[in-house]
């Protein structure tokens, strides 16, 4: 692929390396864009990400493990989008996936990332974990298979196979059942919603996996779907209407602030906690969502709810994101972002770091131990907090 | 060259020359204001030329429709006579150039919302009351093109309006609308008054922008919840030109629950926002202005406002901050009309 | 492997070290038109012991160092042009310490500027600094280092006026440190202690900065831009000089710029205004634009634009995008404030003979002591056509400067081989001395301020 073929070729050169984006809004640190934070050198930078892709499209230096590691490194978190001052910010993270994509149709990748998009291909999910064990998270329970409901409720791979993120996705059941919402799941049925899938530049993979979702959405009849996760909500709002898939997406929190709203939650429970919320990437930046999780989160009696320096639009990303939460190009450093994040939050004062995103779950989980802070900060799900907060059984902790 | 159509008979025969004596800035009994307005029409010097604080309240005050500021605006340039300084005529009249390339023509055949030269505030045209209706254009580079230049009548530069009007008239024709919602109410004086005063054909049907807000709120009348707040409305010197839609205001803040308050300085008798007489030449007119916006902001506080109501950009760039020093929030029509049907804001901060 | 990548990375550790040729692409461009030439090392410190150890790795292996902060300088200045280990020092970014009393600031080489302006307005409102034009990325000490302005220039002079202190490692290894902390008090003034002023000014071709005392300003709670507009560019001169004799304002800049049109061939001030209450407001209102500058407005050849409540934070950035292409590169000058009308009509001929809209910006230092003016030529960066012609617009641009009686500011290699042509003989032998003095092998930023 040359430069001049490329999607973004008469403007991926107009990056000045100015630097605004590695910057959250109150300017407090140049650590806000994930890889840079990690690694503090400008080849990771949003910028230097941006001059290189050009460089290697253009020639200038070959493809090598690193370059791609450099590349994949980005959590598509949008916080350089939200930073730049240029016009051409809202291609940024666009020209970052589309310079994935040619490395995808040049067959170079690194390992992590060839076998993440392999597993996906072969069983629906990045885990490699057989597809017969989808639904498991649900045996037991009185969850019903999807049958002409209100809602799908779209559970996503991290949901369904991780262990921590499945108390999520049962706690959320359980408040739906209780909250008398008509809802069905997929279980083994269900497919990966190819979010990240598309972040890591493999569109032809990401076509294939929305045309299965759709076809098998309309052919149940799905009008509405709750998701688990802000990545799957995100395929599907932003990119599923492309391929025909017109549903109703809501995100989780979506509905339980309207069930909040509408008297069908009533929260019970006094908590006396102070509970700091962090924004996903995908429920605020990409679909700017920042009230109805903080709603919820202070409906609860005893909630004393925080924010961390960095918050809304500003708020450092997990790290998690872009396929990161499994290629974990971002670990393994006092600097990787969960960890700086699981730092703010306690410097914020919280003792429970609230989270919507089953990704955000178990990257901060693992960051409170690698930090040594599991007496100091719990991490939980908006789900987990509103179950206990109901007075339910089967909330985590 | 398009001519202005003012008849000096109608001065003649004028019984209470309120062009003159209702002025807000000058105080002139209705002799002189005979005197001073044939002066004028004649083509020589009139204080009033000096003195002008181009408001265009006079434009209402005529009840013949014989158009003194424009005439004031064409005689301040023919003589001279400018109220602003050179360099600043030369600014405003070099904004207006578009320098970003031609525009994008699509046809559309339909209804059409025109935000003119205010492509940075399309957050206040989201929602649902603007369903149905097609933005003719957000793109900033090419803002100028759909900009109505009746701005110039501020600076004595009515032959920029006169050059560069018709040409945006087409502009915006090529885009084939079934009609146009002006969102700005200079827009909508522009086609409606302006043209209609120097014979400038307007191939198309402009809208106020609060008659087609009205319009859909009564359609979406299920969907507004009262709003229950206190209003004070800026109406902006654009709103002068076109008077007959001034009673829409009062009729949408009926119809979402707002309680305009009880003022001084009201309908005919508002106070311009003063951001076009602060950089005039006469002495004392960046103090005037700042006076003028306290007087005013002190009317909207003695009367209990909590809110100030904006149509034009420029008024809520000029007051907004002192609106909001002041303890009142300041707020754009549309957004408060989002407000009523349950829709956040966006630029409710 | 290789054994100079070895030691630095038993001198950081193995993530803050790169001999890959990413990071030696990266770091072999400037932001400007500088030709790239690449590092052999790209490594980030975080301490000063880790920069002496560095240092003295050169130093034994005979390897150029070349120090880099937010890399904003845009005249080329931290290029490895004799290849070399690339410092980037930003990840020393500790603010040490803020004496809200005494109003200074000990923060380590690699604190942004966007991050001192952050935590001065959460931790001690009361106080600021003089911010410069540049990105918000821009490190204190690169500033610092190149005599950089900031938007207290007017009352307070050059940011590097305003140095209380230093922490210096030398091309040797050796770590001074300069003004009241030498003797181990506080960090609170750089005199009155012996001239050794080394170090400012040099672009890291003496030693490397590792930490900086810098004053720190009073910060009223209303900060504001107020604008004026002229047309006839010799106005500038005297309308400066009879503003800074108000003493009533923060910063005061002139300029004009063929885009957008309306700032096109006019003469726009921007005069910074601060004030604790409305009254003090008002007062230096009246005093700047009824008072002084009525007289303007009266005769009809200046305007009042109005005033905007809250700083502006610099977004020069979007110069680089006039022309799509990501670049742009401007040459500065130190100049008497009456050269103004000349800088900015031979600037405009420049401009337009290579094509490229001019911009142009003057900013008064002190009480118009001299004004910091800069031409400013976009390019786009993927066509090397408007690359070179940026460049010969630099190249004559410093011409220019000399011509009309001026200083280059930071001036990249080009400029500084015209400097040198004109320097005083006795002082150049001076500066070689001093360099052979300090370092010996010639090891800090080969190729800036050589004198043959």
């Amino acid at each position: 692929m040359a430069l001049k073929d490329f999607a973004y070729g008469d403007t991926i050169h107009r990056c000045f390396r100015c630097g605004y984006c590695k910057f959250p809004a109150n300017w407090v640190d140049v650590n806000n864009c994930p890889p840079y934070a990690r690694f503090r050198m400008e080849t990771y930078s949003c910028g230097g990400r941006l001059w290189l892709s050009r460089a290697w499209l253009n020639g200038q230096i070959d493809w090598t493990e690193h370059l791609a590691e450099v590349l994949y490194s980005c959590t598509t978190c949008r916080n350089c989008e939200v930073k730049c001052p240029l016009r051409f910010n809202v291609d940024i993270v666009n020209m970052v996936v589309a310079a994935r994509g040619e490395m995808v149709e040049a067959g170079r990748l690194p390992a992590a990332v060839k076998n993440f998009l392999q597993n996906v291909e072969l069983y629906g999910n990045p885990y490699g974990t057989g597809r017969s064990s989808r639904g498991a998270w649900a045996e037991g329970t009185e969850i019903e298979r999807y049958n002409g409901h209100e809602y799908l409720f779209y559970v996503g791979c991290t949901g369904s196979y991780d262990a921590r993120a499945r108390r999520s996705a049962l706690a959320l059941s359980q408040i739906l059942r209780r909250a008398g919402v008509s809802f069905g799941v997929l279980g083994n049925e269900e497919n990966c919603d190819g979010n990240e899938v598309h972040k890591l530049g493999e569109q032809g993979l990401f076509e294939v996996l929305a045309q299965d979702n759709i076809t098998r959405f309309k052919g149940l009849g799905v009008k509405k779907i709750i998701t688990l996760s802000p990545h799957a909500f995100n395929a599907f709002k932003n990119h599923y209407p492309a391929y025909g898939g017109d549903f109703s997406i809501f995100h989780y929190t979506h509905v339980i602030n309207g069930l909040l709203k509408a008297g069908r939650i009533r929260f019970s429970d006094n908590m006396h906690v102070r509970v700091a919320y962090h924004d996903p990437c995908f429920l605020g930046r990409w679909n700017n969502e920042y009230e109805a999780p903080r709603e919820i989160l202070k409906a609860i009696p005893g909630v004393d709810l925080v924010e961390m320096e960095k918050n809304r639009e500003s708020a450092l990303c997990c790290g998690g994101g872009g396929g990161n939460f499994q290629i974990d190009l971002l670990g393994g450093s006092e600097n990787s972002p969960a960890r700086r994040r699981i730092r703010e939050a306690l410097k914020a004062g919280a003792r429970v770091l609230a989270v919507a995103c089953p990704k955000c779950l178990i990257m901060f989980e693992d960051a409170v131990k690698s930090e040594g802070l599991e007496e100091n900060l719990s991490v939980l799900d908006i789900s987990e907090i509103a179950a206990k907060a109901w007075g339910m059984i089967g909330h985590s902790q | 060259m398009y001519e202005l159509k003012f008849d000096p008979e109608l001065c003649l025969h004028c019984t209470t020359q309120a062009c003159l004596t209702r002025c807000q800035y000058m105080e002139i009994d209705g002799e002189t204001a005979q005197k001073e307005i044939l002066k004028i029409a004649r083509g020589e010097d009139s204080f009033v030329l000096h003195e002008c604080a181009t408001c265009y309240a006079c434009e209402e005050y005529c009840t013949f429709g014989n158009h003194p500021y424009y005439l004031i605006a064409e005689k301040q340039e023919l003589l001279g006579l400018s109220p602003v300084p050179r360099p600043l005529i030369q600014r405003a009249v070099n904004l207006g150039i578009p320098f970003r390339g031609q525009p994008e023509i699509k046809e559309i055949n339909g209804p059409v919302l025109n935000i003119a030269a205010f492509s940075e505030l399309t957050y206040l045209i989201q929602g649902k009351l603007f369903d149905g209706v097609t933005p003719i254009s957000t793109d900033e580079r090419k803002m100028f093109h759909y900009f109505c230049q009746l701005m110039y009548l501020h600076y004595g530069r009515d032959s920029v309006i006169k050059e560069r009007l018709p040409r945006i008239i087409e502009t915006i024709a090529k885009h084939k609308p079934t009609e146009v919602v002006c969102f700005h109410d200079e827009c909508y004086g522009a086609y409606t008054s302006y043209c209609k005063a120097h014979g400038i054909d307007v191939p198309f049907r402009p809208v106020h922008f609060y008659e087609y807000l009205y319009n859909r709120l009564v359609e979406l009348k299920e969907m507004i919840r009262p709003v229950n707040l206190k209003v004070a409305y800026q109406r902006p010197c654009s709103s002068r030109l076109s008077p007959d839609k001034h009673l829409f205001v009062g009729r949408i803040f009926d119809l979402i629950g707002a309680e305009s308050v009880k003022r001084e300085f009201v309908d005919e008798n508002a106070l311009c926002c003063a951001g076009a007489i602060e950089g005039q030449k006469r002495e004392g007119s960046r103090k005037g202005a700042a006076m003028q916006q306290q007087k005013n902001v002190e009317d909207m506080k003695r009367a209990g406002a909590e809110v100030c109501v904006f149509n034009c950009p420029a008024c809520f760039q000029t007051l907004g901050g002192t609106v909001a020093r002041n303890g009142i929030k300041p707020v754009h029509m549309s957004d408060l009309c989002r407000l009523a049907i349950g829709e956040i804001p966006a630029g409710w901060r | 492997m290789d054994s100079i990548y070895q030691s630095l990375a038993a001198i950081v550790d193995a993530e803050h070290v790169s001999d890959r040729p990413e990071e030696l692409y990266i770091y072999s461009f400037d932001l400007g038109t500088a030709e790239p030439h690449r590092p052999d090392y790209v490594v980030s410190p975080e301490t000063t012991v880790q920069v002496q150890e560095i240092v003295r790795l050169a130093n034994r292996e005979n390897i150029p160092v070349v120090p880099l902060g937010g890399g904003m300088s845009l005249a080329g200045l931290a290029v490895p042009l004799r290849g070399g280990i690339l410092l980037d020092l930003k990840r020393m970014d500790r603010i040490i310490e803020v004496n809200e009393k005494a109003r200074y600031a000990v923060l380590e080489c690699g604190v942004s500027q966007g991050q001192l302006t952050s935590y001065l307005e959460r931790h001690h409102p009361h106080l600021t600094h003089s911010e410069p034009g540049a990105p918000p990325a821009a490190t204190i000490v690169g500033n610092v280092v190149i005599h950089g302005q900031g938007d207290l220039a007017h009352p307070y002079g050059f940011n590097s006026d305003m140095v209380n202190g230093l922490e210096v490692v030398l091309p040797t290894g050796e770590v001074c440190s300069f003004g009241s902390c030498a003797v181990g008090a506080s960090w609170f003034t750089n005199h009155p202690m012996p001239d050794v002023g080394l170090f400012l000014g040099w672009c890291g071709t003496t030693g490397i900065i590792t930490k900086l005392s810098i004053r720190l300003l009073p910060a009223k709670r209303i900060r504001g831009i107020g604008r004026f507009v002229v047309d006839d560019e010799g106005l500038v001169p005297e309308i400066f000089y009879k503003l800074t004799h108000t003493q009533m304002a923060e910063d005061i800049i002139a300029f004009s710029s063929a885009i957008p049109p309306f700032a096109s061939k006019l003469q726009h001030f921007t005069v910074n205004i601060a004030a604790d209450s409305e009254k003090e407001l008002e007062l230096k209102q009246e005093i700047i634009w009824d008072d002084t500058l009525g007289e303007y407005i009266k005769r009809g050849d200046g305007a009042y634009l109005g005033f905007t409540r809250s700083l502006e934070r610099p977004q020069i950035s979007k110069t680089s995008d006039y022309k799509k292409g990501g670049g742009f590169e401007y040459v500065g000058s130190i100049m008497p404030i009456e050269k103004y009308p000349e800088c900015y009509r031979r600037g405009r001929e420049i401009s337009e003979r290579h094509d490229i809209p001019y911009t142009v910006t003057g900013r008064c230092i002190g009480a118009a002591h001299s004004m910091m003016f800069a031409w400013t030529y976009a390019f786009n960066r993927a066509d090397p056509k408007t690359i070179e012609g940026a460049r010969n617009a630099l190249h004559e641009t410093d011409r220019l400067v000399l011509e009309l009686g001026g200083v280059i500011w930071k001036p990249g290699t080009f400029g500084q081989k015209l400097v040198l042509e004109r320097l005083d003989p006795n002082t150049r032998d001076l500066m070689k001395k001093i360099k052979g003095l300090l370092d010996p092998k010639g090891i800090m930023n080969p190729g800036n301020w050589e004198i043959p």
